[in-house]
């Protein structure tokens, strides 16, 4: 086949020629206010005559009509008609430094085409329109236009419009095939499969186009492509961001973003959902993922963040966001002064904020990089759960009706109270000679022999204790104490009570040197002390804490982990949370054939290295009982040791009921039973755990305190306290009560509301133009630019209204259009009059963003899995990217199996290190609201596509597949275009192809290990019936097509 | 010197008055390194350039990363020694911030300087006996002793060092000189960053500090690697050899060149040019990080063995890509953040970074290279005079560092902190002011070098920055 690009380029010229020069007679000098006066006055004259009320030094403001026709005494800036009678002409105009405006040293200076326009406005009458943003949506009627048989819908009505008032004619429609591969991409972020392209074939075009377009609409590749945008508007990602950028879990609010937009959920809906989801009546299980939202901020775990700055960071970042996603408005500008060129105010930011006021969070999550901790979740079942946990639970609920009371339990009962009360081993203080702690506290001792710490709160400690035992002892016991003087009573130091003892440690021999030793800080068990160390046989305790423990290998804050000489980890180790304010107590035993020796040196290690975690109130005793445990008594729960210290005669029915049951769960008998339950409860404790993702929610609690912080500084508390208010300038609703983020929700789709439709279109409009109608797609203030086409920017958005904010009616309607269908090839005579392509005489075509850069390779090799949401996933990635993040330490571990082949919009999106191909290729960190990724062609990217092994094994994962289709190189490079490219193959392009495959074969075919080595990137198992040097070099040429620009390129 | 930078300056410029689809007439090494394509935005401001010649050509700065003592390293403070262990007085620390002490508002006490100083070289520079190589170029450097900063937290710290800002999302200062200036290597990225670690807990490092932020990502730093392939991707696919990559290289040119003489495309021309880099990197870096041609002389000057990944190895491939035309070259050396144990700590480190940072500007100027070339030496801010235990704490309201060449007068000390080395007091100089005066030894106003996102005029030193002329040579 041939190229039809040249041919369709002359068929353009003659269509400019049938269009004709007629279209001058459209052309006028009349100076338009928004597109052509306002961003002069903006750029140049608002930073001293505009809305920021701190910078303005006189009265005159140019953002306002009244302000700048009003006489200012005598005479008037803006005299309308009269260009001699302004003083705004006179001053910039003037050559006197002392008045010529702008001032002479500033930085921005008027052209003298600048000038000429805003004489030439004041001189024909100097109308004035407010901000077309700003403006409220006005049903619009497309304009008449002189070639209405070239429309095929109300969009090139306008288009065709501006077009002939340009004197520019469009350009004829794409070739099939292209229009079909755009569609694809576009709509799916996908190459054409074969039925697609089949249905260019097709003799019924018009409807085989719009049959293409309801089923592309209709895949979930949909929901996928659709995500892929907003993702990057509302900063979806898979860490924190700040300090570690430790993980967090919140993948099913992305499932939740792709399930809305492929069941076509209103727009309106779905914006309410995400602001306030939490705030709907009886919120569903979606809804409170939605509200997710609100909490895909940064956030930092870092030790030392001050939690009112980091409050107050994590607020700005919200209010930043929530303007530029539905808004288009920089309200963040206003964080520290009145914004420059839009009429937002410093307090009017605040008031916004406070809408969020009501967000459950914290500054500082403290210790989240160890208990994962991120504020509040919901944790979300897959599907399938409950039909996966359904054999199990019958099975658990047979072997629940085995544990009941029988007369063998009963006795075994009696003789278990029996053995508790004889439980009562004798315990002697030990009274210390010295103590030292490694790092400086104040130590003083009471007259019952316990020790309480005071003065400096380190964050790690190591208490040395020497002293003498009595004779023939064979158990130690610390008993942790509360006390008044400790946060929370104690017994530790930490800000919560809590404190983590993280090795026990008995020595013998000479004390002195130990106590040298220990002086060191941050001693670790020193090496050369291990001879004299006694070894320790058990260790049990009254209570071992659970919450925070996930990570402890021992899943608890274990006695166990004092006495393994770090086995577990320098920093895991007993601790006993919620216990606090009240005593719990270690006991250490020595082997059973040992005693321990007269003098000893007893070192209490504290390492656990964050928030203090250290003993404050503290006692030790000895026993000389060979058996001597923690108290068996004080190990039962509260409620169970009240009811056995009671004289069975005194138990009223609920509680020798409550102690039958409690038996139940330790009678010898019933073991086999309860074992078997307690395998099966682990069995499913895993199916869920695989099964469940937890996703943080936004969870409503009374609002904090919001104020004006005064040039945005956190500690200034002079501000005044506001209330959740919208700006002024958008149209503030009379609210019936103090507004919430629902109501808030409510007002950002309200009709009233001009921004959120004009936003959300345009933004389509880019997705499927390569660029907005207004092109700033974050900006719609007056820095931004106003819209190429304002009526039709208005019909869209108001079309989408009357639609009730229906998303594929919005995208059918453009892809329907005339317009869109246009090829996108080059036109000489564009080059000059319309090189940015604003006026659309023809479609665009742009790098296809990253994620579908990968898609296109997976699913021209057939690697992809098509499977929708679901964790996030770990593609192959150069080893030893993560090495700079700590808090903790990770490396990274790519996906085997199936989770390796997912499209690119799953991939594991960590803000400081994101995955270098998704990078290089501009996809964005995530840290901030992203409206439009640039687009940028470097060698890196170059690198990507040519050495990334997920390339490379979508190479060979190719030729494996054509080699299969076809036996023959000829029709095998057709069906690799195909493929590839959705179109065949040209002569000159087979024979370059041709002599790369006959090169490689011969190279390869003595170069076998060569070639085995190539065929084996990535996970992907090879087809061994193909000869090695035969795919190696179909390799290099579907490496050779998947490096094609136009593998890449949006036609 | 001037004459290349303004020629390269005309160049560009007339550049960006031609039409957006004249790609193809551009030397390769402005495709590399960035100029703006059709994508780019909006363009970039009018005249930028003070007018001035630029004094400087490259920037090498080696980041202390965690936040170096000031204490213990340039700014001795007697006074400290003689309240060591005394309360510090409430009425300096009243309503500041604080981070790890905030529990200990209430009990702060002096440590006293952990390390003796010596006043070095003609100049009679004051520098810690820990730094003995330093102490050596002391009549080569200029210590700035009155720094200070608004983060008090490491990661947003660093992003307004890098940044001017602790908001994420805004374009390094490195970033920012590719976008004003270009690079002058053809073969290497122009901005590169290397990182060591050693000695106290390392602090994590976002890639965001060596990011474009909003500027096109061809602006960011590019990581130069010690383990593994030195760039991502550099290498071949296994069982491809030269010869094979560069047969599939010719393919993939034939066919854009196909394709493109059916169908003009501006953009086509642009990616022929960047696999032809793309390949002549797969080169060029490897020789670049290949240390074996350099004389044992020069490994003993740095104190290296070998290309290892040390600071040392660092500093040494930080003078080779700075002879190779790399316009910003960072060295990140992670391990500074001393909040226990500081004697010895900070002691340990200074022993990893002393003897290279020295070598670095010695062989620089020993090649004729440190007059157009600037060397910054510090971290994202100081530490506390107060203790923590055994340690100190984070500190931004006074802290200092050292810089060398390019322009910048040799063998003197600027500004000072109060007796306590807690606040700058005189002539405090911000994060912005260094900002504003490395831009000015490029020849560019910090105010003017500007770029339009989300409808603002952004700068490296957003509303803030002076350049202090009193260091300039």
């Amino acid at each position: 086949m041939h190229f039809r690009y040249r041919h369709q380029i002359l068929v353009a010229f003659l269509v400019i020629l049938l269009f004709g020069l007629t279209s001058a007679a459209f052309a006028q000098n009349k100076i338009d206010f928004n597109s052509q006066v306002r961003p002069i006055l903006a750029n140049n004259c608002y930073a001293c005559h505009g809305p920021d009320d701190g910078q303005r030094v006189t009265d005159l403001r140019l953002d306002q009509q009244t302000s700048a026709f009003a006489d200012l005494g005598g005479y008037v800036a803006v005299a309308p008609g009269l260009p001699d009678e302004s003083e705004l002409i006179e001053r910039i105009f003037s050559d006197d430094p002392d008045s010529v405006m702008p001032p002479s040293d500033h930085l921005k200076q008027l052209t003298a085409q600048q000038k000429q326009i805003l004489k030439d406005w004041i001189a024909q009458g100097a109308p004035w329109s407010g901000h077309w943003s700003f403006e409220k949506l006005k049903s619009r009627t497309p304009p008449e236009t002189h070639s209405a048989a070239w429309s095929k819908n109300a969009i090139d009505h306008f288009v065709l419009a501006k077009l002939e008032s340009e004197g520019l004619a469009p350009s004829l429609p794409a070739e099939r095939r292209t229009l079909i591969r755009r569609l694809s991409s576009d709509l799916n972020g996908l190459p054409a499969n074969r039925d697609l392209l089949a249905m260019a074939e097709r003799d019924d075009w018009p409807q085989a186009y719009e049959e293409a377009v309801d089923r592309l609409l209709a895949s979930d590749a949909f929901g996928e492509r659709m995500a892929t945008y907003w993702l990057d508007l509302v900063r979806y990602a898979d860490s924190v961001g700040y300090h570690g950028d430790q993980p967090i879990s919140v993948s099913p609010f992305r499932d939740y973003v792709i399930n809305a937009f492929n069941h076509n959920m209103p727009f309106d809906r779905f914006t309410t959902e995400q602001l306030a989801g939490d705030l709907l009546e009886s919120p569903s299980r979606d809804q409170l993922i939605a509200s997710g939202y609100n909490r895909l901020g940064m956030m930092s775990a870092e030790g030392g963040v001050q939690p009112e700055e980091y409050l107050a960071k994590y607020a700005s970042d919200r209010v930043r966001t929530t303007a530029s996603v539905w808004l288009g408005i920089t309200l963040g500008c206003a964080e520290c002064h009145d914004h420059k060129f839009d009429p937002l105010s410093t307090r009017e930011f605040y008031e916004f904020q406070a809408f969020f006021a009501d967000i459950k969070e914290r500054g500082l999550y403290d210790g989240a990089h160890q208990s994962k901790k991120w504020g509040p979740t919901l944790e979300v079942p897959d599907d399938n759960l409950a039909e996966l946990l359904a054999p199990l639970d019958q099975r658990l609920a047979e072997l629940t009706r085995k544990i009941v009371e029988t007369p063998q339990v009963q006795e075994e009962r009696r003789v278990w109270e029996t053995g508790l009360k004889q439980a009562d081993y004798q315990w002697q203080e030990v009274n210390p000679n010295t103590m030292i702690a490694t790092n400086q506290v104040e130590i003083t001792r009471a007259s019952d022999q316990s020790i309480l710490i005071a003065g400096a709160n380190p964050n790690t400690n190591a208490y040395a204790i020497t002293a003498e035992l009595p004779p023939g002892t064979r158990a130690l016991r610390l008993q942790a104490l509360p006390h008044a003087s400790l946060p929370k009573g104690g017994p530790g130091r930490a800000g919560n009570g809590n404190f983590v003892v993280t090795e026990f440690i008995i020595l013998s021999g000479d004390q002195t040197s130990h106590m040298e030793i220990f002086k060191t800080p941050f001693a670790k068990w020193p090496d050369e002390l291990k001879g004299t160390a006694v070894s320790t046989q058990a260790a049990s305790t009254t209570f071992e804490q659970e919450y925070g423990g996930a990570s402890h290998p021992d899943k608890k804050w274990s006695a166990a982990s004092t006495i393994d000489r770090d086995a577990r980890g320098k920093t895991w180790g007993w601790a006993i949370l919620p216990e606090t304010g009240q005593a719990n107590e270690l006991v250490l035993q020595i082997a059973p054939d040992q005693t321990l020796p007269a003098s000893v040196t007893l070192v209490i290690q504290q390492f656990h290295g964050n928030g203090s975690h250290t003993l404050g109130h503290f006692q030790l005793s000895t026993s000389v009982d060979n058996d001597a445990t923690a108290s068996p008594l004080k190990r039962l729960p509260a409620e169970i040791r009240a009811i056995v210290t009671l004289d069975p005669s005194v138990r009223d029915a609920a509680q020798k009921q409550i102690l039958a049951d409690y038996f139940l769960t330790r009678a010898p008998s019933l073991k086999t039973y309860r074992d078997q339950i307690s395998a099966l409860n682990a069995q499913r404790q895993q199916l869920i755990d695989q099964h469940t993702r937890t996703s943080l929610i936004t969870v409503s609690v009374p609002a904090r305190e919001i104020r004006v912080l005064p040039r945005g500084d956190w500690m200034d508390r002079s501000g005044d306290v506001v209330s959740a208010n919208v700006p002024a300038a958008l149209g503030r609703p009379t609210w019936q009560s103090a507004p919430n983020r629902l109501d808030l929700a409510g007002w950002i789709v309200s009709p009233q509301n001009p921004l959120t439709a004009r936003v959300f279109v345009n933004r389509i409009w880019k997705l499927l133009f390569g660029a907005g109608l207004a092109p700033v797609l974050d900006d719609f203030g007056a820095q931004g630019q106003a819209p190429s086409h304002p009526a039709l920017l208005d019909w869209l958005a108001w079309d989408f209204q009357e639609s009730g904010w229906d998303i594929k009616h919005l995208i059918k309607t453009i892809v329907i259009s005339q317009a869109y269908q246009q090829s996108s090839s080059h036109r000489q005579d564009l080059t000059e009059t319309d090189p940015e392509n604003r006026w659309l005489a023809r479609q665009a075509r742009f790098r296809i963003d990253a994620e579908f850069i990968r898609d296109h390779a997976l699913a021209t090799s057939g690697l992809m899995v098509n499977k929708v949401g679901g964790r996030s996933v770990k593609p192959y990635q150069p080893s030893g990217l993560y090495q700079h993040l700590n808090f903790p330490k990770r490396s990274y571990q790519a996906d085997r199996g199936d989770n390796q082949y997912r499209r690119g919009l799953y991939t594991h999106w960590q803000r400081q290190y994101l995955h270098p191909a998704m990078k290089i290729f501009d996809a964005p960190a995530r840290e901030e609201c992203t409206a439009a990724r640039p687009r940028s062609s470097t060698p890196l990217a170059a690198l990507v596509l040519l050495n990334d092994p997920s390339y490379v094994e979508a190479a060979r994962a190719l030729a494996e597949r054509i080699m299969k289709q076809e036996t023959a190189d000829s029709p095998r490079f057709q069906a690799l275009f195909v493929s590839a490219l959705g179109r065949s193959i040209t002569e000159s392009e087979q024979d370059v192809l041709t002599s790369l495959l006959k090169n490689h074969e011969a190279y390869y075919s003595t170069h076998l290990e060569e070639a085995k080595k190539l065929l084996s990137v990535g996970n992907h198992p090879r087809d061994e019936s193909l000869e090695p040097a035969k795919h190696a070099a179909w390799t290099s040429v579907c490496r050779a097509v998947i490096n094609m620009h136009e593998f890449v390129t949006r036609y | 010197m001037d004459q290349d930078i303004i020629r390269q300056i005309q160049a560009r410029r007339s550049f960006l008055g031609r039409s957006m689809t004249g790609m193809g007439s551009l030397a390769l090494g402005m495709l590399l390194n960035g100029k703006l394509n059709a994508q780019a935005g909006p363009e970039l401001a009018d005249n930028f350039f003070t007018g001035i010649p630029p004094k400087c050509k490259r920037v090498i700065h080696l980041c202390m990363a965690g936040g170096p003592s000031h204490l213990e390293t340039l700014d001795y403070k007697a006074k400290l020694a003689e309240l060591d262990g005394q309360p510090m007085p409430k009425s300096i620390t009243a309503g500041q911030q604080i981070a790890q002490l905030q529990g200990q508002r209430n009990s702060l006490k002096i440590l006293g300087p952990q390390h003796a100083f010596s006043k070095c070289g003609k100049s009679g520079q004051s520098i810690s006996d820990i730094l003995p190589h330093t102490q050596s170029i002391a009549d080569e450097i200029c210590i700035v002793r009155s720094l200070h900063t608004d983060q008090i937290n490491h990661d947003p710290a660093h992003t307004l060092m890098n940044t001017g800002t602790s908001i994420p999302g805004r374009p390094s200062m490195g970033s920012w000189l590719l976008y004003g200036l270009g690079s002058e290597t053809q073969n290497l990225p122009g901005y590169v960053v290397l990182t060591s670690a050693g000695g106290g807990q390392a602090q994590p490092i976002a890639s965001r500090q060596w990011h474009s932020g909003f500027l096109p990502s061809k602006f960011q730093g590019v990581e130069l690697r010690s383990k593994g392939e030195p760039v991502l991707y550099v290498k071949n696919p296994a069982g491809v050899d030269r010869p094979r990559q560069k047969d599939v290289l010719s393919a993939i040119e034939q066919l854009n060149q196909i394709r493109m003489a059916n169908d003009f495309d501006p953009e086509i021309k642009t990616k022929i040019s960047q696999y032809e880099l793309a390949f002549r990197m797969q080169t060029s870096v490897p020789e670049l990080a290949d240390i074996s041609d350099e004389p044992q002389h020069i490994l003993d000057l740095y104190g290296t063995q070998g290309a290892d990944g040390s600071f040392a190895a660092n500093c040494l491939l930080a003078r080779r890509l700075a002879e190779r035309g790399v316009r910003f070259i960072q060295l990140y050396h992670r391990g500074w953040d001393h909040h226990g144990g500081i004697k010895d700590g900070i002691k340990f480190t200074a022993n990893l970074v002393d003897q290279a940072s020295a070598a670095l500007v010695k062989d620089l100027k020993q090649r004729g290279m440190l007059d157009d070339t600037l060397v910054i030496w510090g971290g994202e801010f100081g530490r506390t005079p107060m203790a923590q235990g055994n340690g100190r704490d984070h500190h931004i309201k006074g802290f200092s560092c050292w810089m060398a060449g390019g322009g910048i007068q040799p063998g003197m000390s600027y500004g000072g902190t109060d007796d306590f080395g807690y606040a700058a007091v005189d002539k405090p100089f911000h994060v912005h002011d260094l900002h504003a005066t490395m831009l000015h030894q490029f020849g560019i106003d910090h105010t003017k070098l500007t770029y339009r996102y989300r409808g603002r005029d952004f700068r490296l030193t957003d509303v803030a920055g002076n350049v202090v002329h009193d260091i300039l040579a």
